[in-house]
């Protein structure tokens, strides 16, 4: 059952600019895990790409099942049995689920009469299948991230692939979530599916994999079965060397509070709130996790803060000042900034290079009279793109060209640059490798020192812990714990994410 | 909490719901309304006759708009369809009146009715794949591409006859090519031909928009083009499909308002386009893509039209009929931006 279905030789892919994969073997185990593993920017979208039939290699070979094929098209590639979940996601905000997930495959009656009925029955089962309860005939614009990630998900499951690709699968997704989906690939590893997993999550790779390919750098770092693998053994490959992330303790006792929130209430569609009655303080200097579930109001309670919703009442004072009611540009000024967690979607202007959308936010702060000053900008463009070790061939490289995780990275670098006194995180180590998290982290870090106060969300256990001085545990829209990090053990923090009040069931 | 939400959000979630179904059907309501106002202040507006004269009219615009609106689900915009009605009306009324002359064979060619239109079809469609080639191939932007074939289509339609008219479009017996004003004129149970041919169209075109695969690609392509092209749609032709649709029907009115006129006239057409798009965003089409019905573009063009010939009977000046069309666009646009934040609001609570 583990004879190889697809392999490619000698891949070399060439972008204008960067050679993003170079003489590549990759072989993919039917009935079997097949994980990809290396830092951003590695090549391992790029080589999904290829082997889904989206990117056409500029060099090297595939077999598939012995025959030399080669895909001219993602269609084509379809035809032969090969799926793929893409790390963006790829929706249609403004169809259904159903039709999201049968879009350029419908089930038609004579050639022509969609199957509606027959689609919708197929569509909630995949759903299910998923342990999830999304409306099938829900618009996807309508869903939360996490749910969108679940649609990709099942839309890829819709098509009884052969081969199936995951880049990023999990990443907008919670732990319980995981776990379904680890029991849905099992299933289709019993029924002789191959799979191919990427994932920045170490400890998922190294509880479902199969067979291990390290990328770095565009080559090939290391392939090697199962058995011969250790989390210090992918470390060691993806980076060249062992690097352990030492967490930093502050370096200042944190201030009095900054950021205030009194009684915040946001109702949630139908009935319900979606963010219940939450009063809180954040402290300069100090680092704060959000854990919980998906679902549980993290992104509401941000997007309350910060004036994206209307619907939210209460109060949020940041240094004395009042913003209930303010626009988010008013507050943007009074010094709050979000992050926002859907960052292709919600972070980026895909037509400006890498440094306009640096700079998008604080223009103010290298305009002269009436102009952009390239002399001005450049240095702290410079600066930013170093700092959060961007992979970029420089400020005026297209956004476009970036990969992934260095998109992220840009996103973050954007909000640094307006130097905001609290700085609202949602998921930001969504997508990136444990390289640029330590990065990432450190970085959050060093604003603290400076003083900002620092809140992120997070659905990863270990991240809470990474580099947060202290933990809140959202669940139903409440904050159900409030720690220190240092009394905050794992099974605390998880029991309070499943920890019910009164409430009845919140869809 | 910005303003306009803040005073929708004091609501009642019953009043909220109840303003949101009525923001829905406004084309629908609009409609009514118009019609009523009408009918009380304008002497002889409700009658049988009336009734097929506004629906004649209607007809005309309603079909371009149907082509139109499948070009603005997939976010483009043809701004050539007035041209198209033009040229293709010139295509049918040279082979009617002059035929097709072979020189070297030394006879004229008269193709019969059901020819002729097969051909201005073709003429038509022919176009619509030039602007979906020029958009797609060439990376033209639909703006330009179709400002472009614009002109060139009217100056070609100028060139077929130099700048005459080609009047008189009845046939001769002895040419076997009577009967094209039929299209335009004719009715079957007292219904105008011109309107039973809207009524196929629209039903086909709503069936294809909501049933078929090929009208959840249109969707799709208007939505999100690059998820689309990776759900393997292949967005080239789904575009070049759009607009020889619209360029289909922009030769169907061609035909229709030629054989109406018994004569075909090269300005005919000019700024049909401008009609057609207002009746697709009057019904609710978004231009930027991916939302809208052709239910609700028929619908819009009949808003268009009953306004257009009530403000006529009512003999209020063809200046301020444009200013009150103009201002009910705007209205629509408005009421449709209001119903996406109240769904927005109620949605998030
Ligand atoms: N269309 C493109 N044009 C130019 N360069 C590109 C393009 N696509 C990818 N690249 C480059 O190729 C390299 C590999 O990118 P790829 O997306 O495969 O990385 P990845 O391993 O998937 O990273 P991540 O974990 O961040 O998703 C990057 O340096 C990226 O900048
Ligand atoms: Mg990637």
């Amino acid at each position: 059952m583990s004879g190889i279905v697809l392999s490619a030789r000698n891949i070399t892919k060439a972008f204008p600019g960067t050679v993003a994969l170079q003489d590549v073997d990759f072989d993919v185990h039917a009935g079997a895990v097949n994980v990809l593993i290396g830092e951003n920017g590695a090549g391992k979208s790029t080589l999904m790409k290829i082997l889904a039939g989206v990117e056409r290699p500029t060099l090297g070979s595939l077999t598939m099942e012995g025959e030399p094929v080669s895909f001219s098209s993602i269609r084509d590639a379809a035809g032969k049995g090969i799926g793929i979940v893409f790390q963006e996601l790829n929706l249609c905000p403004n169809l259904s689920v159903t039709e999201n997930i049968f879009l350029g495959r419908d089930i038609t009656r004579a050639g022509f009469h969609i199957d509606r009925a027959a689609q919708k029955r197929r569509a909630a089962e995949l759903v299910a299948k998923l342990e999830h309860d999304i409306d099938p005939d829900a618009l996807v614009g309508d869903l939360m991230i996490g749910e969108q990630q679940i649609v990709e998900i099942a839309k890829a499951l819709a098509e009884d692939a052969r081969v199936l690709i995951m880049d990023e699968p999990t990443s907008a997704l919670s732990a319980s979530e995981v776990e379904v989906l680890f029991k849905v690939i099992g299933e289709l590893k019993r029924a002789g599916v191959a799979i191919i997993y990427i994932s920045h999550r170490l400890e998922e790779l190294i509880r479902i994999g199969d067979h291990f390919t390290v990328l770095r750098d565009g080559r090939l770092a290391a392939s090697a079965p199962r058995s011969e693998v250790s989390i210090p053994w992918i470390i060691e490959k993806m980076l060249g060397a062992g690097e352990v992330v030492a967490k930093r303790p502050p370096a200042a006792p944190p201030g009095p509070p900054l950021l205030e929130v009194q009684n915040l209430t946001l109702p949630r569609r139908g009935q319900g709130l979606a963010v219940d009655d939450v009063s809180v303080s954040f402290r300069p200097g100090e680092i704060t996790a959000i854990y919980g579930l998906l679902g549980a109001g993290r992104t509401e309670l941000f997007e309350s803060l910060y004036g994206l919703r209307s619907g939210a009442t209460g109060s949020v004072r940041l240094g004395g000042e009042e913003l209930a009611g303010r626009s988010v540009n008013r507050r943007m000024k009074a010094g709050l900034l979000l992050v926002p967690e859907d960052r292709q979607r919600d972070g980026l202007l895909q037509n400006l290079s890498v440094g306009g959308n640096l700079g998008i936010a604080s223009m103010g702060r290298f305009t002269r009279f009436f102009s952009i000053s390239r002399a001005a900008e450049t240095p702290l463009l410079s600066q930013v793109i170093s700092q959060l070790h961007i992979k970029t061939a420089g400020p005026d490289a297209p956004i476009t060209s970036l990969s992934g995780g260095n998109q992220q990275k840009v996103v973050i670098g954007k909000s640094l640059l307006t130097q905001p006194r609290v700085l609202l995180l949602d998921e930001p180590s969504r997508g990136i490798d444990i390289g640029a998290k330590a990065e990432v982290f450190s970085t959050m870090r060093d604003l603290a020192d400076q003083g900002l106060a620092i809140v992120y969300t997070t659905s990863d256990l270990k991240e809470t812990h990474a580099v947060a001085d202290r933990i809140l545990v959202m669940a139903y829209g409440r904050i159900t714990a409030d720690l220190r990090a240092e009394e905050a053990s794992d099974e605390a923090l998880v029991r309070a994410s499943t920890h019910k009040i009164d409430e009845p069931e919140l869809a | 909490m910005s303003t306009v939400s803040a005073t929708l959000k004091t609501a009642p979630a019953g009043n909220a719901s109840a303003l949101l179904l009525v923001l829905k059907l406004r084309t629908f309501i609009a409609l009514i309304a118009v019609t009523l106002f009408f009918a009380l202040m304008a002497p002889n507006f409700v009658s049988v006759a009336n009734a097929v004269i506004i629906s004649k009219h209607v007809a005309i615009n309603a079909i371009l708009a149907i082509g139109m609106t499948y070009v603005i689900l997939t976010g483009g915009i043809d701004l050539s369809v007035g041209s198209i009605v033009g040229l293709t009306g010139m295509v049918a009324g040279g082979l009617l009146v002059h035929g097709i002359p072979l020189p070297m064979l030394g006879v004229i060619v008269y193709p019969n009715v059901i020819e002729v239109v097969l051909i201005s079809l073709l003429v038509g469609t022919a176009i619509g794949a030039i602007n979906g080639l020029l958009v797609t191939k060439l990376g033209v932007a639909p703006f330009i591409a179709t400002l472009g074939t614009l002109y060139v289509a009217r100056g070609a339609a100028l060139l077929l006859s130099g700048g005459a008219t080609f009047s008189n479009l009845v046939g001769r017996p002895e040419l076997e090519n009577q009967g094209f004003p039929v299209i335009g004129s004719g009715t079957v149970l007292g219904v105008p031909v011109s309107v039973i041919i809207l009524i196929i169209m629209a039903l086909v075109a709503a069936y294809v928009a909501q049933r078929t695969p090929f009208g959840r690609k249109v969707y799709a392509v208007g939505g999100n083009e690059r998820a689309a092209a990776l759900s393997g749609v292949r967005v080239d032709r789904v575009k070049i499909a759009v607009y020889m649709i619209s360029g289909f029907c922009a030769a169907v009115v061609g035909l229709i308002v030629s054989s109406q006129l018994v004569a075909s006239h090269p300005a005919s057409g000019n700024t049909f386009e401008l009609n057609a798009i207002a009746a697709a965003v009057l019904g609710g089409t978004s231009l930027s893509g991916g939302r809208g019905l052709i239910g609700g573009t028929i619908i819009g063009a009949f808003v268009i039209g009953v306004l257009s010939d009530g403000l006529v009977m009512m003999g209020v000046s063809e200046f301020w009929q444009m200013v009150i069309k103009g201002l009910v666009i705007i209205a629509a646009v408005v009421l449709d931006q209001l119903q996406r934040r109240l769904a927005a609001n109620t949605r998030q609570g």
